[in-house]
């Protein structure tokens, strides 16, 4: 007991003229207590979201959120005083995410979920760390270089997303007859498109270039150029506890500010470890600028 | 719990729309490939208890083949395996040609998959049954199949409804993976639901309730028929 | 399709498959267990002469069966925690829902194995004066054991596969782990390939050894 009392005392000193979340302020955070009295912060992670979350060779979560996430780990240790906070991953699905958010099953999920306003109405998010948006994928010599073109054919969607939305939403006010078909992921969607039984797939483009890196034929395949909705992905936390939710807004601000992200980024995706080969866009790194705020 | 609950969701249009679609497709998958679990599995099951080793042993194979493999595999290995399999213009009239593939596949996985149980429960039937029956009844000669028809099956049905029941209502919740091949049946519309509204909560009670109330329905209408068919003194215990 | 099968993915993904299959084996083996215990008990008060005891057993299997397994699993997780205030382990979560679940399915197979058991049986039992536990044990439950034999084989090898299941909870078994394999490198037909294959010879030599077992000592 002395010896946290202690810790705590020597880390209010050093934290003293950081702007961050200190010590003191764990007790006005349900979230940061609670991570406290059980020496155990639960973070949520995705499986097979290449290259942001998933298990790798070693089985292992692993990935581009999976590293900002320990960052902000990191800094809950210092806040907490528990610097042998033992990390416990929670696999979560897209159906899962939010129910084990709100029952306090996890602390933090670090996966790839589209912010959008409807779902902050269940769970808070940490500034925007992705920018995609839906873009189709065709085979080439197909013909399909914009939603225009798949009047009359079949259309392969991911059951249950965003994308299916905006998708249904476009092709109605263009009057655009299209055959869907759900599918239930990514990979199976592929499966579809490869066995000809779509003419086209869409889902956020960072997705579609992961699954084309994997691939048995690469170069078989094209993505169209426009984006057709916009989705930010970012940290998603649980809602209404700001003062968690500020010291993983401080961790991220201060990683832009400094340009550490951007190397966190070219770690995954340029070219990364799956070979995905997405050099950072415009529109991301001036996210990450207007993002950087000052202490 | 950390979480805002919003039970009106479930009456908003057009997410009240999509439920009962989606309800209706439960229904259709389960009460189509239940047909041909049926069918399909009584022959197989009365293959089994033939006399003929030949027909025993392709029923054994089928059950074998059918009950061994994850239904979530079946599902998989009819939707992109089997059309493979097909001369290249009829492999793509599988895929693209007929009217709603992933419906079709959807009921004939789930149906022979199924047959394989229903199969099992009919033979257990039938071998329940003592071997002096089916003797006594060759020996008032009657044919195999009049064995069958007149004293085997009408013994056997009436012991295995309570288990037969049970694979009835199996082939609802089984309907469930059909999602995994795009049929939007009522659990595909409950996560579609969820992920439109982050409802998620308030989309699976109605799904539970909606599946509590079908296999009550089922169960009851069972329950009628088995009381209504039980033979007085052939079982030890009588049916409760 | 078959032209490019890409072997080497399987076989790198053999370790992790085996973490997922030792999980299914411990699985099924205590739902199993803890499942024919409670069904049993559940079938002797479904079939005994007490309105209320049979009439509470009728209302749990009717209950249990009527629910989707996954459905009951996706509540125990996560009600739960909500109720006890802390998160549960995925495991016991996913062990309690799994036995008493299974519970219901073998009671109403027991039922039908003790129906299937005539009359004059247990009659015979009755008039050389056993009670009727002794009626039960002796004379009721071994045959109704023996006839139900494939039921309850069928069943058992329909846990093995569902335990897949556990998904929901974030636990991996081995069609988990495969589906998992399959996602991430985007190999599904040469996953759900080896799936099936050893789906099938495991249970079949499951089924299979039984079988002899049951030749062994049928009556």
């Amino acid at each position: 007991m002395k010896s946290k009392k202690l810790a705590l005392l020597a880390f209010t000193i050093t934290s003293f003229f950081s702007t961050g979340v200190m010590a003191d302020d764990v007790d006005s955070s349900f979230v940061l207590k609670r991570i406290q009295e059980r020496g155990v912060i639960n973070m949520g992670h995705r499986e097979s979201s290449v290259p942001f979350s998933y298990i790798g060779k070693e089985g292992k979560p692993m990935g581009y959120s999976i590293d900002l996430c320990h960052k902000i780990i990191n800094q809950i240790k210092e806040v907490t005083g528990k610097k042998d906070l033992k990390i416990n991953y929670v696999p979560v699905t897209s159906q899962t995410r939010i129910a084990l958010m709100s029952n306090g099953t996890i602390d933090i999920e670090c996966g790839s979920t589209t912010n959008n306003l409807t779902r902050q109405n269940q769970v808070d998010y940490l500034p925007i760390t992705f920018i995609t948006g839906a873009k189709l994928v065709s085979k080439k010599g197909s013909g399909i270089s914009k939603i225009e073109d798949l009047d009359g054919k079949i259309m392969g969607l991911p059951l249950g997303s965003n994308t299916e939305k905006i998708i249904r939403g476009i092709a109605k006010k263009k009057g655009l007859k299209i055959k869907y078909i759900m599918t239930k992921d990514h990979p199976q969607a592929w499966l579809t498109l490869e066995s000809g039984r779509i003419d086209a797939y869409a889902a956020d483009g960072v997705l579609l270039y992961g699954l084309i890196s994997k691939a048995k034929k690469p170069d078989d395949f094209q993505v169209t150029d426009k984006f057709l909705s916009y989705d930010p992905y970012g940290i998603m936390v649980p809602h209404d506890d700001s003062t968690y939710r500020r010291l993983g807004n401080v961790v991220l601000a201060d990683m832009m500010r400094s340009g550490e992200i951007l190397k966190v980024y070219d770690k995954w995706f340029n070219p990364g470890p799956t070979g995905i080969n997405m050099p950072i866009s415009n529109r991301l790194k001036m996210a990450f600028e207007l993002q950087a705020l000052p202490h | 719990m950390n979480y805002n609950w919003n039970w009106g969701i479930l009456v908003t249009d057009p997410y009240l729309a999509w439920i009962f679609s989606g309800l209706g497709w439960t229904l259709l998958v389960a009460l189509s490939a239940w047909l041909i679990a049926f069918s399909l599995g009584s022959v197989i099951g009365i293959m089994r208890t033939a006399d003929n080793p030949m027909l025993r042993t392709i029923g054994a194979i089928y059950v074998e083949i059918f009950r061994n493999i994850p239904l979530l595999v079946q599902m998989f290995l009819w939707y992109f395996i089997f059309p493979e399999l097909l001369p290249q213009e009829a492999g793509m009239w599988v895929k693209r040609g007929i009217p709603m593939p992933e419906f079709w596949t959807a009921v004939i996985c789930l149906g022979t998959y199924t047959a394989s149980r229903v199969a099992e429960q009919v033979r257990a039937g039938i071998n329940a049954i003592s071997q002096g029956q089916r003797q006594a009844a060759k020996a008032i000669g009657l044919s195999p199949a009049q064995v069958y028809r007149y004293v085997l099956l009408p013994i056997s049905y009436r012991t295995i409804i309570p288990p037969m029941t049970s694979e009835f209502l199996g082939i609802f919740k089984n309907s469930s993976l059909a999602l995994t091949i795009g049929v939007l049946e009522l659990t595909a519309q409950t996560r579609q639901i969820e992920e439109y509204t982050f409802q998620g909560f308030e989309a699976f009670t109605a799904a539970t309730i909606l599946y509590i109330f079908v296999t009550f329905m089922v169960m009851f209408i069972m329950m009628k028929v088995e009381k209504k068919v039980s033979i007085p003194g052939m079982t030890s215990l009588g049916a409760k | 399709m078959f032209e490019n099968f890409d072997y080497q993915v399987v076989i790198d993904s053999i370790p992790f498959l085996w973490e997922g299959m030792k999980l299914t084996f411990l699985l099924t083996f205590l739902a199993i267990a803890g499942g024919l215990f409670l069904g049993v008990l559940l079938a002797l008060a479904r079939l005994s002469n007490i309105k209320v005891l049979s009439f509470a057993a009728a209302s749990y299997v009717n209950f249990f069966r009527s629910m989707p397994l996954i459905l009951v699993i996706f509540w125990f997780y996560f009600l739960v925690p909500y109720i006890v205030g802390r998160p549960v382990g995925g495991f016991y979560s996913v062990l309690v829902a799994f036995t008493l679940f299974e519970a219901a399915y073998y009671c109403e197979i027991m039922r039908a194995g003790i129906q299937s058991v005539k009359q004059g049986q247990l009659q015979a039992g009755q008039a050389l004066g056993l009670s009727y536990m002794q009626n039960m044990r002796y004379v009721v439950l071994p045959q109704a054991f023996r006839n139900m034999t494939p039921i309850l084989l069928t069943q058992a090898v329909i846990l093995f596969q569902d335990t897949s299941l556990v998904y929901v909870v974030g636990l991996h078994d081995f069609l988990v782990n495969a589906e998992i394999v399959a996602s991430r490198d985007n190999r599904l037909i040469e996953m759900f390939t080896t799936v099936a294959v050893v789906y099938f010879v495991l249970c079949l030599s499951f089924s299979l050894s039984i079988r002899s077992l049951q030749r062994k000592f049928s009556v």
